[in-house]
Order: structure tokens, then sequence, then C-alpha cells
């Protein structure tokens, strides 16, 4: 055996340590794999050894090569054994390595539960602090449930390194095993009052982080807190008790209003920066919760702004950065504090740091106004040029946009300007992921800014032309060809050029499939334009172009591999095949060849289109006809161009009605009709039948995704014959039915619509949407617009510049009538006539905003009007809100959202139940006297052994047991100090408590959150008056603390003197440590500026 | 919470990796280059505060760094945590360091990235703060050295010799004499 502890001593000596691996690593840099696999090898061979220190020495290099990327969790049992060593020096090195390796779900924790209960109970608190350390790092649920009461228990023991440590071990525990958390907690509370300094601070940790998510549960605690914010010098603590109220106030406005005074006290005589900081931030969170009914809050707003300017006016880039932080929060509910500060943060958009830029821009969106909205877009196009970093340049774009758009575009004044700012994004930024906002802003204004129309269609026209398409997008910039698309089929009457448009849209690019889709139905759209303009002209040979480009067109569209795209193309495609039938039949009966091409073309499945002879033939066909029908459609018999004619305009009937926008929740406000059941059969289907769309109503358009609406609203619009031939190859199987059915059918629905309060009645109201009204309506909206002039932008250089962005020349153009209007003021007054319409319906908006600027007035007039009208359902409004669960599923927090002063239920594991009960009694007590709980707690219960002596009896009582324990254990304590006169209060107190409880306990923790606005009540007392049941002493100093809460002018004074003489004697006797939070008024720099920072500068020994 | 510590020097080489919440070796280095992507193209004079860090965290989550000659402490922390806090706990860390290693410096880190993480175990548990107050990190740093040296006592003089051998920096072949029989003969003694 010793021969054995010599040899393993002197093989020890020659392996190598970590030094000799770092060493070693650092020589071999060129081939530095190689060595470490030669390292690794030798370390398995080490811990085969049955020496713990040789077994040591290798995890600890294990450990090394963990943080170079190594995965070391082969080794797991080994890093076991090294924990469960006796000497310190080995456990610590098993520990370190098992945080770093091990986690939640390592199935090897299963062999340390006993090991560390081991740890915990050890008589060396380094080794349960070491085990503790670890433990932090890897607690799973079944490692949180077997050690809660041995964590537990070092909560109470005697050496604050372990309580601190145990205290903060709870959280861990509570995030894995949350039954944990209600036996705890009053052990945690106490803790709030621990004698040590650091273990009241850990216990205000883990109540912050418990709060922090569900801070309801406790803000019962608030008049704890308050005590300790008024009486601690731990500017640690005080920051997290801060930042806790800061959460607990928006459920609580009594509080916020308690809290304003000590915070303001704190924000004037603090020096600490960070201390600053929080405070201004939760007085910012009081002033929020409590909008209204404080008198004078605009005093604390003000000196919260001013406080905000000084940071951020600061030359410590970190202050800036935390100052305009805090703004943003202001900017919600007191824009116009922040605003008298636009200097400042429009100086900060240029500021060389991105972490600054990018708050600035937060706060961009509350400092512009129709004024200044053109030159910050131009600085922000100016910096996204500039800019690196894609993410940067995203989040420049995302806001160019949200200032632009915010409040239905209040601040923009000219949309031919917004709309080439929009395309300049598009151009600037291909890899953007913002492509489906700035395709929504298109859309947008397309449809809301009727004015701006003509100029957004070949502005998109362009686009769709211009736009360089890749195969692989890095981004989803594409999607703003989807909208491109849509703008010019849905506006194609505004196009200059459509023929030239519909040969753009049927060029086959590598687009995504739902974008190509979008392409076909809006070549589709373009084509019934392009048809009935023929059809007027009595151009016969036009229309045979356009039916030859577009069939020629759809080729690749029928052999997409995306189904939508091919249905759709096939679909297009034999209406353009009918169309061509009734032209081939009319005017050219001697082509006998037509009807054949066409019926060639007809049996042609779509994956195999156009064999090369087809389009050959159809060009040879097409050819000769043009000399003929060129110059009239006299060509054609009378009664053939009638149905041509009547083709055509059924064709443009389907895209006839106008689109309004629709509001983004109207879909989900529209109430499902008691009887409707959408799994029913609306007609009994025929064999194969496609039920969906048996009764093309205006009702089943919510079914459909946008585009396809199309067809279904032409189809329920047009009361003609065919009703809706454009339906396609969708609506076939209606001709079962006969006209007198269907117009049948179509009363009775009507009938029971009128009858079903939930429909959306037609045309009652503005907002009403569907149906022959709707097109109507929208003849009126669209009347009130003729009048609007449409902006004339004098285009002085022809051809843009390449240097200067095109939207920069409306800027310009902004500037010079600025100019011109200051000379003569009579101008403006007839532009303001003009769109007097427009200044109506935004009469309400402009006077809400009139007062926000100083020079509104000055305001440049907008050019365009924007739509405000938005489809929605009778009744719902746009500002109703929906309860949005978007929490986190596994988020832990929320399994610890349990009512804490409630009184313990069943359903807690007994042994943890029991000892809580005990606890809690405690708890009571020294809720009571504070200064005599301790002697009073009796040890026994505390350190119970818990579980292991647990019984099946005492499973059994346990149902009754918990209350009845409560007041037991609690009447027991207090019948010892029955003398005491402020004990028979406490205990008074207590007897109500318990009887209370056991009734609740009846009523069970659903009654519970209804009683919150009474304890709430209890808590704003406690902070107001004196608990009767507070010692004496407790009183007085309280009270010495305490702010006067109706602030006498004699008072105050006191008052401050009062704290100031506190704060002068914590910077005195406060620790080392914290010199850089107090020092001198004078300075007004952070403390942390002037800790050493060179001090690893100075010193380095080497450069490596 | 804290939910990642790193230091790493100029060149993005790791000198102390604690994360507060598992993550794979492969993930973990990973998020030490994006870290480092992030932090090194900063200049010195902007602030300590970094958004992003699209591996670490997501929008709660802050990266707080200091910038100490060759090093970057960064600290991954969540809302909870006040900022300027942060950067004086990575202060006091350092300062705690520059005590234990008088006058520390980089080369300190690579060779006592295990003291370094006793050190920093003793300011932060399980992504909480536990200690601030550096005179008692100190003792509590202290009385364990204690204890180790305590422990090794007697047993490790011989490893000390060793080492203190080792650093000498004599020729590579002494270091690489192995003593394969004198084991081997030591086990032939055995019966």
């Amino acid at each position: 055996m010793a021969l054995k502890m010599v040899k393993g001593n002197l093989e020890r000596m020659f392996d190598k340590n970590l030094t000799d691996l770092v060493r070693g690593i650092r020589n071999n840099k060129d081939n530095e794999a190689k060595y470490i696999a030669q390292c690794i090898e030798e370390i398995k061979q080490e811990l085969r050894q049955d020496n713990v220190s040789v077994k040591s020495n290798a995890v600890a290099k294990l450990t090394y090569l963990q943080m170079c990327g190594y995965d070391i969790s082969w080794a797991g049992f080994n890093i076991i054994e090294v924990m469960s060593s006796n000497r310190f020096t080995c456990k610590r090195i098993g520990y370190l390595a098992a945080s770093q390796c091990f986690h939640p779900d390592s199935e090897l924790l299963m062999l340390t539960t006993n090991m560390i209960r081991k740890d915990l109970s050890s008589t060396n608190q380094y080794d349960a602090g070491v085990a503790l350390s670890g433990l932090s790092c890897f607690i799973s649920t079944d490692l949180s449930r077997d050690l809660a009461n041995d964590i537990m228990t070092l909560m109470s023991s005697t050496k604050p390194y372990l309580r601190m440590k145990a205290v903060l071990m709870m959280y861990k525990v509570f995030l894995r095993y949350p039954e944990a958390l209600r036996p705890a907690f009053p052990k945690l509370k106490e803790k709030l009052e621990d004698p040590d300094p650091s273990v009241q601070s850990a216990a205000v940790n883990v109540i912050c982080e418990l709060a922090r998510k569900n801070p309801k549960n406790y803000l019962s605690l608030a008049p704890i807190f308050f005590k300790l914010m008024t009486t601690s010098t731990n500017n640690w603590m005080l920051i997290k008790i801060i930042k806790l109220f800061g959460a607990l106030t928006p459920l609580e406005p009594r509080l916020g209003k308690k809290l304003i005074e000590p915070l303001t006290n704190l924000i004037h005589s603090t020096s600490a920066m960070s201390l600053l900081y929080e405070c201004i931030n939760t007085v910012i969170a009081v002033l929020i919760s409590i909008s209204s009914g404080m008198p004078n809050h605009s005093a604390s707003i003000q000196l919260c702004v001013q406080k905000l300017r000084i940071l951020i006016e600061d030359s410590d880039q970190n202050l800036k950065y935390l100052g305009l932080l805090a703004m943003s929060k202001i900017l919600k509910t007191h824009p116009k504090s922040v605003q008298t500060h636009k200097d400042l943060i429009l100086a900060c958009l240029d500021d060389k740091d991105e972490s600054i830029r990018l708050r600035a821009l937060d706060l961009l969106y509350g400092m512009v106004s129709k004024k200044n909205l053109m030159e910050i877009v131009r600085r922000l196009l100016g910096h996204m040029e500039r800019a690196e970093g894609s993410s940067y340049r995203d989040e420049l774009l995302y806001k160019v946009i949200e200032i632009c758009s915010q409040g239905s575009y209040q601040y923009v004044t000219n949309f031919e300007w917004y709309l080439t700012v929009l395309v300049e994004l598009i151009l600037l930024e291909s890899g953007s992921r913002h492509g489906r906002l700035i395709a929504g802003q298109l859309l947008d204004v397309a449809i809301r800014v009727q004015a701006v129309r003509t100029f957004a269609v070949n502005e998109m026209a362009t686009l769709l032309e211009t736009y360089p398409v890749t195969a692989a997008p890095n981004g989803t910039m594409q999607e703003v060809l989807y909208a491109a698309a849509w703008i010019v089929g849905e506006f194609a009457p505004h196009l200059d050029g459509p023929e030239r448009t519909l040969a753009v849209l049927l060029q086959p690019k590598p687009v995504a499939g739902h974008i190509q889709a979008v392409y076909v139905q809006n070549a589709l759209k373009l084509f019934a334009h392009l048809v009935g303009e023929a059809v007027r002209q009595r151009d016969g040979a036009a229309i045979e172009r356009h039916c030859q480009t577009l069939a020629e067109g759809l080729r690749s569209y029928l052999s997409s591999a995306d189904i939508e795209v091919q249905e759709r193309a096939s679909s297009v495609y034999f209406l353009v095949v009918l169309l061509r039938e009734s032209l081939g039949g009319g005017a050219n009966q001697q082509h006998a060849a037509a009807p054949v091409a066409d019926g060639g073309l007809l049996e042609l499945t779509p994956d195999v289109p156009g064999e090369p002879g087809d389009g050959g033939g159809e060009e040879a066909r097409a050819a000769p006809d043009e000399p003929v029908a060129t110059g009239s459609g006299g060509h054609y018999p009378g009664a053939a161009w009638d149905e041509i004619e009547q083709i055509a305009t059924d064709l443009q009937g389907l895209f006839a009605s106008e689109l309004n926008p629709v509001a983004p929740k109207a879909q989900r406000k529209v109430q499902l009709p008691e009887e409707l059941d959408l799994d029913e059969w609306i007609n009994q289907p025929p064999p194969s039948a496609d039920a969906s769309s048996a009764d093309g109503g205006s009702s089943d358009e919510d079914k459909f995704p946008l585009f396809l609406t199309d067809g279904g609203r032409g189809g329920g619009g047009g009361e003609r014959e065919t009703n809706g031939g454009g339906d396609g190859s969708r609506s076939y199987k209606r001709i079962e039915y006969t006209q007198e059915e269907l117009d049948k059918m179509r009363q009775a629905r009507l009938l029971e619509q009128t009858n079903n309060p939930n429909y959306l009645k037609p045309a009652k109201t503005k907002k009403a949407s569907g149906g022959d009204y709707h097109h109507q309506q929208q003849q009126q909206q669209h009347d009130c617009y003729d009048d609007i002039p449409i902006a004339e932008i004098a285009l002085e250089v022809p051809l843009q510049i390449h240097s200067t962005k095109r939207s920069d020349k409306y800027l310009m153009d902004a500037e010079r009538a600025t100019r011109v209007f200051v000379g003569k003021s009579g101008g403006r007054k007839e532009k303001g006539e003009k769109s007097g319409k427009k200044s109506k319906r935004r009469g309400k908006k402009s006077k809400r905003y009139s007062d926000e600027s100083d020079s509104e007035s000055d305001d440049p007039k907008p050019l365009h009007v924007v739509n405000t009208v938005i489809e929605l359902p009778e009744g719902a409004i746009l500002s109703d809100t929906e309860d949005k669960n978007n929490a986190d599923p596994n988020d832990p927090h929320r399994a610890l959202d349990i009512d804490l002063d409630a009184p313990f239920e069943d359903d807690y594991p007994q042994e943890m139940k029991r000892k809580a009960a005990n606890q809690r009694s405690v708890m009571l007590l020294r809720d009571g006297d504070g200064q005599t709980a301790k002697t009073n707690r009796n040890p026994a219960d505390d350190h119970h052994p818990g579980g292991t002596t647990t019984t099946d009896s005492k499973h059994r009582s346990r149902r009754r047991g918990t209350a009845a324990a409560t007041e037991r254990s609690g009447s027991k304590h207090a019948d010892r100090k029955h003398t005491d006169r402020s004990d028979e209060q406490q205990q008074q107190q207590q007897v109500d408590g318990g009887g209370a409880g056991r009734e609740k306990q009846k009523k069970k923790k659903k009654s519970a959150g209804k009683e919150r606005p009474d304890e709430a009540d209890a808590i704003m007392l406690m902070i107001d008056e004196e608990t009767p049941a507070k010692g004496r002493t407790a009183k007085e100093k309280e009270k010495r603390s305490k702010p006067p809460k109706d602030g006498g002018a004699a008072n105050e004074v006191v008052e401050d003197g009062d704290v100031k003489e506190k704060k002068k004697k914590h910077s005195k006797k406060s620790s080392k440590h914290h010199h850089h939070h107090h020092h001198s008024s004078s300075s007004k720099k952070s403390g942390y500026e002037e800790m050493p920072a060179q001090s690893l500068g100075g010193v380095s020994k080497d450069a490596i | 919470m804290i939910k990642a510590i790193l230091v790493f020097n100029n060149h993005g080489k790791p000198r102390l990796s604690k994360f507060y919440q598992y993550f794979n070796e492969d993930m973990q280095q990973q998020i030490i280059k994006e870290t480092f992507q992030l932090v090194s193209k900063r200049d010195d004079n902007v602030c300590n505060f970094l958004e992003g860090g699209s591996l670490i965290g997501g929008s709660d989550y802050k990266l707080i760094y200091r910038h100490y000659a060759t090093l970057y402490f960064v600290f991954c922390v969540d809302s909870s945590e006040s900022e300027l806090g942060i950067l004086d706990l990575i202060q006091v860390f350092v300062e705690t360091l520059d005590k234990c290693f008088e006058n520390v410096c980089e080369l300190d880190l690579i060779f006592h990235a295990d003291a370094v993480h006793h050190i920093l175990s003793e300011l932060v548990m399980g992504g909480m703060v536990l200690q601030t107050n550096m005179s008692d990190i100190l003792a509590r740093i202290e009385e364990q050295n204690k204890l180790q040296k305590q422990e090794a006592g007697i047993s490790a003089a011989p490893a000390r010799a060793v080492s203190a051998v080792k650093s000498m920096n004599l020729p590579q072949q002494i270091k690489d004499i192995k003593l394969p029989d004198l084991p081997q003969a030591i086990k032939d003694l055995k019966f």
C-alpha cells in the first residue's frame, strides 16, 4: 500500500500539470490539434489511475481543454469521482469541471445526489460553498426536488457565507422545481432582514428575479422593501430594490405615489450614477403608471428629463447611451417633454457609436414633424449608404418606414417623395429582412392615397422591369415584387405602357412561387384592361395580339412546380382560349386551322406546354390577321363583335370594384354566426364537386387569401347572366343551377343575413363591406377625391442624376417652396382651400397634434391625402385589445406564478409543507415583533430531518394538518411570551390569521385574486401608518428615515438635513469597495470612471 | 441574471468562459467568436453596451464589456441587471484579480484559468451576483487557498519541487525523460 502511494507520487511528479499543458499548447501552435489529441490520450491514462490527485490533475486539464472547445463529457464519471474526494482541493477541481460541462439533462447527475447532500452538510463551509457554486450551474429537476430541503436548511446556517449562497441557490431550485417556492418563501422573506448585508442582498436579488416575471405575487413585500430602500446603504441592493419597485408600480399606482418622494430625494442626493440612473428609471415607471391625478408630477418629469439631458450631454458614452435609453421610456407617455430636447437627440444620430445611434433612432419617431421629416429621412438614407453591417442598415430601413408611416402617415406631405424613398430603399438594401414591410407600405400607399396612384403604378412598372432578380436572394426584399405586380395589375388604367408591363410580368423570373402567382393573376388583370381598351377602339388585331402575348407568356407558368402558380396559369390560359375561340369563330372562319390549333392547345396538359410547333402555328396564324384586322373591327360580324365585347366587359367586371384597406384585426373580429357550421356542406356535393365556390357570394370572401378574392368578388358583385365567367375553372360546377334557382338561393341567403345580428350588414355605415352597395359607396368615396389636386412636380432634370438621390429632389423642392412661400403668403391659402376636403377629414387629428409642435403652423401642407377608411366589422373598434398570450410556454416562471399570501394548499409535497408550516409560524411571530423572534425560534423545528423520517401516517393526516399546525405552533410560541403586551396583539393577529386561513382554504386560491385590492390597501396602510404590531424601537427608527407624508415645509427641511447627514455618514463608513459609489458631490462622473482602468494595461508583464 | 461571462484577448482567444445556461462546446465557441467580432470592432471610446449577439440572448439581453490592455471582459446580462452596476462588477472582478495575482496580466489568466474561475465564483453564482464587496471576496479566496495549502502539506512537496524545476526552463529533454522501468521495478518488488 505504502509502495503504491510512493509510486503514485513519483509518477505524478512527471505527469503534465495544467501549466505544462498550457505551455505545451503554446509551444505547438502549428499542430495544436495533434498535440491536444496526444494530451487527451495521456489524460485518459491518468484517469485510469487510482490516485485521486492524479485524477484531479487530469480533470483540471480537461477543464482547460473544455474552454478551448473540446467536448469532455466523456469524462463525466471521473469528474464525479474527483468531486467526491474528501480533499477540498480535489473537490473544487471536480465541481469546477462539473459546472463547466454538466447540464440539467446530464444523466450522470443521478449519481451525484447523495454526494452533494453530504457536501452540503459538511462541517467545512467551503466544501458546502463549492458544492453550491457548482450545483447552481447544473441543477436538474430531480436534484432540485431531492436537495431542496438541504438547501433550505443551509438558508438558516450560522455562517453568513452559506446563508448567502443558499439563498441564491434557492432561486435555481424554484426554476426547476416550482413546488419548492411556497414552503421556502417565508424563510426567504425572513432573509430580507438578515443581519448580514450580503445575505440580505442575496435575498433581495432572488425576490427581484422572481418578481420580475410575476410581480403581483410580491406586492405584499412592498413595505419591507420600502423600509430597506430608505435605510440601506448598499448601492447594489438599492439598485435592485428600486428596479423591483419599477416592476411593482404598474400594478399598484398608490405605491408609486409613495415612492416619488424618496426617489426624488435619492436623485438629488446620490453621487453614484448607477443609482441615479435606476432612480430615474423607476420614477419614469411610476409616472407612467399614474399618468393622471398627481398634482406635481410635471415637476418630476422635468427633473427626470433634466437629469437625462445631463447624462446625454456627458462626454462619457455610457451615460449618453443610458440617457437615451431612459428618454425613450418617457417619450411614450410624455412626448412633449422629450421634444424640447430634439436638438440633442438629432445630434446623437451622427454619433460615431452605433449603440448610441440605435438608441437615438428609437427616439426619432417622436421627433419628426411635417417640416423636418424629409430632412431626417435624407440623413438616414445617407447613413444607410455609409453604414456597414446589415443589421444596422436594416434597422435604419425599418426606422425610416416607421417614422414615415406612423399615425397614418401624418407627417408625410408628399407621397411621391415617400414612394421614391421606398424605391430607393429597395434598391439600396437588397439583402434586407424587411421586404414584406416595404411591400406592405407600397400597397398601403397605392391603395389609400388615390392622388398618387398614377405615379405609384408607373414607379412600380419601372421597378418590375429593373429590379435585379437573383435566384437565391439572401433577404426578403423580393417581396416588393409581389406588391409591385399587384399594384400594376389592380390599377392598370393608370399605366403609361400597359403592353410593355404585361410583357414584363410574363417574363419568366426566378422568383418565389407566391410572387409568381401574383404575376399571373395581375397579368390577367392587365390583359382584361388591354382587351377592354382594344374593344373600345374596335381594334380586333390588338385583341388578338394581347391574347397572343398572354398565351405565350403563360407557357412557363403552366409548367411551374408551384401548384398555385400552375393552377392560376391554367385558369387564365383557358380564359384566353375562350376569348380566342369567339374571336376566331367570329372573324376568321376561313382559318379553319385556328379552332384546331386552339383545340390542340386545349388538350395540352399543363405539364406539356407549348411544343414549338404550336407557337409557330399561332404566329403564322396571327400574322395574316394583322393587315386585315387593323383599322377597324368591321371585319367581325356584328354578333361576334357583340360577343367579344360582352366577354371583354365581363373580364373587366371581374376586377372593376375598388378595394378598401382592411383593418389588421378585421378578420378576427368577424363573429362566427351561431348557426354556421363550417364543417357542414353548404350544398350536398355532387360527386367530385368543388363545394368551396358553390356560391361565390361575398360572404365567401373571407375564406380566401388576398388575391383569390378577386375572382370571388367579381362573381358576387356582378349580376351578370353568366355569373362571372371569370371564375374560370373554379366555377364550372355552378352550371348545375339555373338562374332562377340561384336567385332564390340568394334571396334566402340575404334574408337570413338580415335577420342575423352577427352578420355584417352592408350600406348602413361607411364601414360596410361586400355586395353591390359596396361598389356604390366606393364610387361616392371616389368622388370625394376628384377635386383633390394631383401634385405637379416640375421635373427640371429629365433624367435622374446618379450622384444625388431622387428623393432629394423633393426636399429641395420643398425648401424652395417654403422660401417662395415666405415671400408671399397668399399662395398657401389657395393651396389650403384646395385641400379643404382633406383638412376637414383630418381635422380631428391635426387638432390633436397642433399644439405639440411649436411651429406647426408653418408646416408644409400635405399634397396628398391618405384614405383613412378601413374595413372593419360593425361594432368592432380598431383599438380593441386581444388577449395576446405570447408568453413563452417554456418559461419556468410561468410555474412560479403562485399566490404566496394565500395559505398553503394540500398539493405540496408533504415533507416540505410540514416544514414550511413551522417556518411560517416563526415568520408570523417575526412579523409581529421583529426583535425577539430569533430567541423564539425553535431550532428543532428548523432542523427537522425532513423527508427521511416522514411516515405514512403523517401522510394521511396531512389533509387537515396544515392550517391547524400553523395555528398550533403559532399559539405555542405566543403562549411563551404572553406577558408582553405587544405580543398579545400579535397573538390576536395570529389567531385571526389562522382562522381566516382555514376559511380561505376552503375557498381555495381562486378567490385569492379578488381579495387583492384589500390586501393592497393594507400594504399602503403599512407604509402610511405604522403597523400596530411593530416594536417601538423599529417605529422610531423608521420614523426617522421615512420622509414625511404630508410634506410640511418645516418638516421637509429637517428631513433633507437628516438625509444628508445620513449620506455623509454612509460615505464615511462605506467600505473600500464602495468608494466609487460615494464621492464628493462636486464630481459629476460616475464612480466606475475613477477605477484604475489601467491596472492591467500598466502592468502587463508580457505581450503574448 | 447574467447569462455568460467571457474573457478573451485582442485576437479572440478565450481566456475564461463561464456560461450560466447550457450550450454545447461548439455553440460556446461560436458564441465566443461572435461576441469577439461584435466587441472587437468597436473603438475604445464608444460606450460599453452592445445589443445584439444573435446566438446568445435575444432582445432582452445586452453585452456589457470592458477592454483592458489585451483583454476583453464581456458580461451578457438581461434587463434585470443595472448596466452601470455590471460595469462596476467587472471592475471589481478585475481589481480582485489584480490583488490575487499581484499586477495581473494576461499570462496569469492563461496559466491559472482555474484560479480565475474560483475567484469568479466568489462574485457570481449561477448567474446572480453574490458578493460585490472586494475585501469580503478577498478574505474568502484567501481562506480557501489556505485550506488548499494545508491539504497539500508535505505530500505536495515533491510535486512542487518538480514544478519548480520545470519552471526553471530546463532543456526539453529533462522533461521528456520517462522512468518507465522505475514503476515497473517497483511492481516487480511486489510478490
